[in-house]
């Protein structure tokens, strides 16, 4: 008899677990067809660019003067809400102006060309073929995509600066405190998100403008100081500036093989 | 222990006052809020599924959209009756906010009730509206 009602309350029990889980199983069910649902009907716009690799190659013989960098900066930096924060150490940046002792340090000479020397420089991220930052990350919010852009979801990020530490271009800025105070409110576009403090940002090669087909926004702006489009492509302009140009690249001994490239 | 009256009386008032708050709210039947659909959400009559299936799944939609859209780059999504969506949220005419062009009226009247706070607008441009 007593063996019996113990046998009995854990079958009961058991019972009680099964029906209550049910609901619970349901709503996790639902929850991964409403996913699956939406996951099947998405696709990549009609227009948008493809590459398998993007790349530019920027060529400082036409980019001298401070009002050839100005509209290039602007351009970007309005097109994605990038605020200018006061203070130089809270400072963001996609796309800046440096010298080319900074850029190329390591192409140091003592006796350098005279136009070399003073050469201001266009600095952005050069979405290597091999980033460093994306090894960095330890939640994947920045990652290489198919077509090389090396991208940031910035829902991911935590914050942890590793990408800025493993850059060894610079190109990254953290966020220390919320940039919408900081966004000229003339200039600013509602068409592209901020970030929120806490969040690493750079460049994107304007993945949202390759997305309907436009080129990036400094290569617009840039008069054709600038050229974009396929490093893999043999046919495409890239390709033929840097057949038919000398061409160096930052830090090429680091083996993260930049996708920019410069003309000097 | 002749002071039995006076800790009756002090517990059960200590009772009614941490009862209070749900006391107060027992009678009431509360209303819960509808969002208000724009003009044009009105319009248009349908969303980028069911309605029924939207009010249960929509946060869904928009973690599995947020991936495709920064990870694969796919930024168009078709609907089960052919129409064609801009998967952002708050970019442009086809957009979820293009559409349900109050932030105020529709999303926050049922996410203030519910305590929910998403941060999507911490990054995202909300509309422009009298608040």
């Amino acid at each position: 008899m007593k063996n019996s009602r113990r046998s009995f309350i854990k079958i009961a029990g058991l019972a009680a677990l099964g029906i209550g889980s049910k609901p619970v199983l349901n709503a996790f069910a639902m929850a991964e067809e409403h996913g699956a649902g939406a996951k099947a009907a998405t696709h990549v716009g009609e227009k948008a660019l493809a590459a398998k690799q993007w790349g530019m190659v920027i060529d400082t013989r036409k980019l001298e003067k401070e009002s050839d960098f100005a509209p290039i900066i602007a351009a970007c930096h309005d097109a994605h809400n990038v605020p200018n924060m006061k203070e130089k150490r809270h400072e963001i940046k996609w796309i800046w102006q440096e010298d080319y002792k900074h850029v190329f340090a390591e192409m140091e000479s003592k006796y350098l060309n005279e136009r070399v020397e003073k050469l201001p420089l266009l600095v952005l991220c050069n979405h290597c073929e091999n980033p460093s930052c994306v090894r960095a990350c330890p939640t994947q919010a920045t990652f290489k995509r198919a077509d090389g852009i090396v991208m940031m979801d910035f829902h991911r990020c935590i914050g942890c600066r590793f990408c800025m530490a493993a850059c060894p271009y610079g190109s990254r800025s953290f966020n220390f405190q919320d940039p919408r105070p900081f966004i000229d409110s003339k200039k600013f576009n509602p068409e592209f998100p901020t970030r929120m403090r806490g969040v690493v940002e750079k460049c994107n090669f304007c993945s949202e403008r390759l997305a309907v087909g436009k080129l990036p926004a400094c290569v617009e702006a840039s008069k054709g100081a600038i050229v974009f489009g396929d490093l893999e492509d043999p046919a495409s302009d890239v390709r033929k500036m840097l057949k038919s140009n000398y061409t160096i690249r930052r830090k090429p001994a680091l083996g993260t093989s930049p996708a920019v490239y410069y003309i000097v | 222990m002749n002071d039995k009256k006076w800790i009756i009386a002090g517990l059960l008032l200590f009772t009614v006052v941490v009862l209070s708050p749900v006391l107060w709210n027992a009678f009431k039947t509360p209303t819960p809020p509808e969002p208000v659909l724009s003009a044009k959400a009105k319009a248009a009559g349908y969303c980028v599924l069911a309605k029924d299936q939207m009010k249960a799944g929509h946060m869904q939609i928009l973690d599995v959209w947020r991936d495709a859209v920064v990870r694969q780059g796919e930024r168009v999504y078709k609907s089960t009756n052919g129409k064609e969506f801009n998967m952002s949220l708050s970019s442009g005419e086809n957009s979820c906010i293009g559409c349900h062009t109050s932030k105020v009226e529709f999303c926050d009247k049922c996410h203030n009730y519910t305590s929910v706070r998403p941060y999507c607008w911490d990054c995202h441009n909300a509309p422009k509206e009298a608040m």
